[in-house]
């Protein structure tokens, strides 16, 4: 049956088709929903990893037991992960492994821009990339194939244009393969330099017939054109501008395999056109292998090396006249993103931008605390940053910044990379102020479990890690918890271990006010008699909060009775609306 | 056919999720090749947010690129606005007159921008406003926002009333179809 699919569902069912059996990712946008999809059918083992490189150590575990195995990251969870990566390259697998990784061009909701397809050519490992859901299902298929023909992990490389579009695609049944018998052999899986040293040349053959696969592969493609003063090498999501542009005009070689490349096909295409031009995203990876090749082409000094493309920009480059709009003349207020109404890290941020504190920031929500009007954060790198950089921060700058700095981490980015950090203060003694964002999910992917929230996956109960005394125990003596909504409370926990001259660690609880469970309060109201207009609740950048004719509305459609802007108001002006009747 | 394009626009929150699938639902059945893009993630905290819906014979890009759209579908007024550049010349827009205060506006950096239908209808643009929010409140939840515009394009449509029937009726949960088939009516004969 014909059907609408998203691209990462598309690769999910691909998976499943082929007979996957264990499954472990972290969760990252734009690749997030190829492993829940996956958690939905009960003939697979998926979980939720602490981080991507438990996860591509459990996929690489159950693919030495013999199992088809699998694990999803985003573009920079692939750097976390990449540890393994090189040596798994190495050793090769027993059942086949597929890793998916998903690059964000543009930036939708990442800190970089990184191009993952270097990770193909570094490690060594083939990579397949889709440009739409059909074929998110079938390479996905095709990659497990490949992964125990040419025994090594393979690619299937995302991007946020093919994760999150829908498009038509066929779905057939599950086939499980025989699972393959572990055997014990310390030449292949043991690398010591002694082994690995025998295995290297094993990495370099592979990849020599891997490039002899790539030639003959339907994965890659020449499309004919009636017109050969051009032709255009590409992949991914630009192939589909290059084709919603061009049509059939220029001759295409559409790659599907975009590592190892094919050298035969890639002289012989460019022999039967006039102009080579190679159209992708990011780095230019194609072009430059194409140009070791000692073949001319145009690439990236026509076409940008940032953001992402679109069917305007592809039509401008290639000589086609772009489509044009008409602007409105005015000017357009942005509307970036920002914390929820009744989101429990405001009351924490107010907080710590009140007491002027120095934040060193990580990834994930609270992130938003950057944002104006609160404006809180300074620093915000990759996970886990914010509890090791404090540490050099304050080593660098002694009890000058001991007093007011502190690092904020959420409870799934300080399980991901947070602890090892957390350790290096309690070992190496800086008088370091951590506080952990607790709201008991993983928020910014989209309410995803993890260590400390008690629930798996699937949402049934699993092991819980007690946050408090895990810093207890890695020697932290002062361990306090504190409620966001509480304002008094929470300015008194952070002046307070500020002071203190010993680490500390303050945990911010407080579950998401997305979360289905949570149950939220009566909206609050302005009562216009007690508002005269000061602003005071305006400051912790509510969106449920406006200003209107003079005085702070609520829009009760929004506003979750968190009370936060009621604490701020000196007049009694914010009141609920449930004390009415 | 050649590819039309429609766009979903709005603020993160608004549920322009389910426009898409149910749109995406209903032209499939009709036999076209359709692609949906969507928004997830950081943007998603309301951040304006802009969903893409393309169908035809053969449909290659899954985005709509400026002076493409044939619909631009808006839950919010400044986020019809924002869009415009996006419209093919003649194409229409159907929006809810419903504003929202974005971040800069909240804190007084900017100030949300005056009579923004005329502005819109000054530049060309054929603009069909109504009040989804309150016709969404009428049939039973402000959560129905995003069926009362379904109903109000549904006009622009050449497509039998049981085609979208039976697309919202795949797409809602049985329990609150009642309701939306009432805010599919209220949009459409508004």
């Amino acid at each position: 049956m014909k059907q609408l699919m998203l691209g990462n569902a598309a690769a999910a069912r691909g998976l499943y088709e082929a007979g996957v059996s264990v499954v472990s990712s972290y969760p990252g946008t734009p690749s997030t929903e190829i492993t829940e999809e996956l958690s939905k059918y009960d003939d697979v083992y998926s979980e939720w990893a602490p981080n991507e490189k438990v996860a591509m150590e459990v996929a690489f575990g159950a693919s030495l037991a013999g199992k088809r195995s699998f694990c999803a990251m985003k573009h920079v969870g692939l750097n976390v992960a990449a540890d393994p990566l090189f040596t798994v390259s190495y050793t090769g697998v027993n059942g086949g492994m597929v890793i998916a990784v998903a690059d964000d061009a543009g930036m939708h909701s990442s800190q970089n821009e990184q191009d993952s397809r270097h990770y193909a050519r570094s490690a060594k490992l083939p990579m397949l990339e889709p440009s739409d859901s059909a074929e998110a299902l079938a390479f996905a298929k095709r990659a497990y194939e490949l992964s125990e023909q040419f025994d090594c992990p393979v690619f299937l490389k995302m991007c946020t244009r093919v994760a999150h579009s829908q498009s038509v695609v066929e779905t057939g049944e599950r086939v499980v393969p025989a699972a393959k018998p572990y055997e014990k052999n310390i030449a292949k899986y043991v690398m010591t330099p002694a082994n690995a040293i025998r295995r290297h040349p094993h990495v370099e053959e592979r990849m020599a017939k891997l490039a002899e696969y790539a030639e003959t592969s339907d994965l890659n493609r020449v499309e004919e054109g009636s017109d050969h003063s051009v032709g255009v090498v590409t992949s991914s999501t630009s192939y589909q501008y290059v084709k919603e542009v061009c049509g059939d005009r220029f001759p295409v070689l559409k790659l599907g395999m975009i590592w190892p490349l094919p050298e035969k096909k890639l002289r012989d295409f460019a022999a039967s056109v006039e102009k080579l031009v190679v159209v992708e995203e990011l780095d230019g990876f194609i072009e430059t292998y194409v140009r070791e090749l000692g073949l001319s082409c145009s690439g990236k000094d026509v076409f940008p090396l940032l953001g992402e493309f679109s069917q305007n920009l592809v039509a401008e480059k290639l000589g086609v006249a772009p489509h044009t709009g008409t602007k409105l003349d005015e000017n357009i207020p942005p509307r970036p993103p920002a914390m929820c109404a009744g989101c429990p890290h405001r009351g924490l941020f107010y907080t710590l931008s009140r007491n002027k504190c120095t934040v060193l920031g990580d990834i994930g929500c609270y992130t938003l605390g950057a944002a104006a009007p609160l404006n809180a954060i300074e620093m915000t790198l990759c996970m886990g940053a914010s509890v090791s950089s404090i540490h050099g921060f304050n080593k660098a700058l002694g009890a000058e910044s001991e007093h007011k700095t502190v690092a904020v981490i959420g409870d799934s980015t300080f399980m991901h990379s947070g602890m090892t950090g957390l350790a290096n203060i309690a070992y190496n003694q800086s008088n370091s102020t951590v506080i952990i964002v607790d709201n008991s999910i993983t928020g910014m992917t989209g309410h995803q479990q993890n260590p400390t929230t008690g629930f798996n996956i699937k949402g049934d109960p699993a092991g819980k890690i007690d946050l408090e005394a895990l810093c207890r125990a890695m020697g932290f003596k002062r361990v306090r918890v504190v409620d966001p909504y509480d304002l008094e409370a929470c300015d008194k926990a952070v002046k307070e271990e500020l002071a203190a001259d010993e680490p500390s660690v303050i945990i911010s609880r407080r579950p998401c006010a997305l979360l289905k469970y949570v149950k939220h309060k009566a909206p609050l109201r302005v009562n216009a008699d007690k508002c005269v207009g000061c602003k005071s609740c305006m400051k912790i950048g509510c969106p449920a909060l406006s200003f209107k004719g003079g005085k702070a509305r609520v829009d009760e459609t929004l506003c979750v009775g968190c009370g936060v802007c009621a604490q701020l108001c000196k007049f009694g002006a914010l009141e609920s609306t449930a004390k009415e009747g | 056919m050649e590819t039309k394009n429609i766009m979903i626009v709005g603020v993160g929150g608004q549920g322009s999720l389910l426009a898409s699938k149910l749109l995406g639902h209903l032209l499939l059945e009709q036999g076209y090749d359709v692609k949906v893009s969507e928004v997830h993630g950081m943007s998603q905290r309301g951040g304006s947010v802009v969903t893409y819906v393309r169908y035809g014979d053969k449909v290659a890009s899954p985005v709509i690129d400026k002076g493409e759209a044939d619909y631009i579908v808006s839950f919010e007024l400044l986020e019809a606005a924002r869009w415009l550049e996006y419209l093919k010349p003649g194409g229409q827009i159907v929006t809810s007159t419903q504003q929202i205060d974005p971040m800069p506006v909240i804190t007084g950096a900017a100030s949300y921008p005056e009579n923004l239908l005329e502005k819109m209808r000054a530049a060309g643009a054929k603009v069909d406003a109504l009040d989804c929010l309150g016709l969404a409140e009428q049939a039973g939840s402000s959560k129905a926002t995003n069926i009362v515009l379904m109903g109000r394009l549904s006009h622009y449509f050449d497509l039998p009333e049981e085609a979208w029937q039976k697309s919202l009726e795949a797409m809602v949960p049985a329990k609150y179809l009642d309701l939306n088939r009432k805010a599919f009516a209220l949009g459409k004969n508004a």
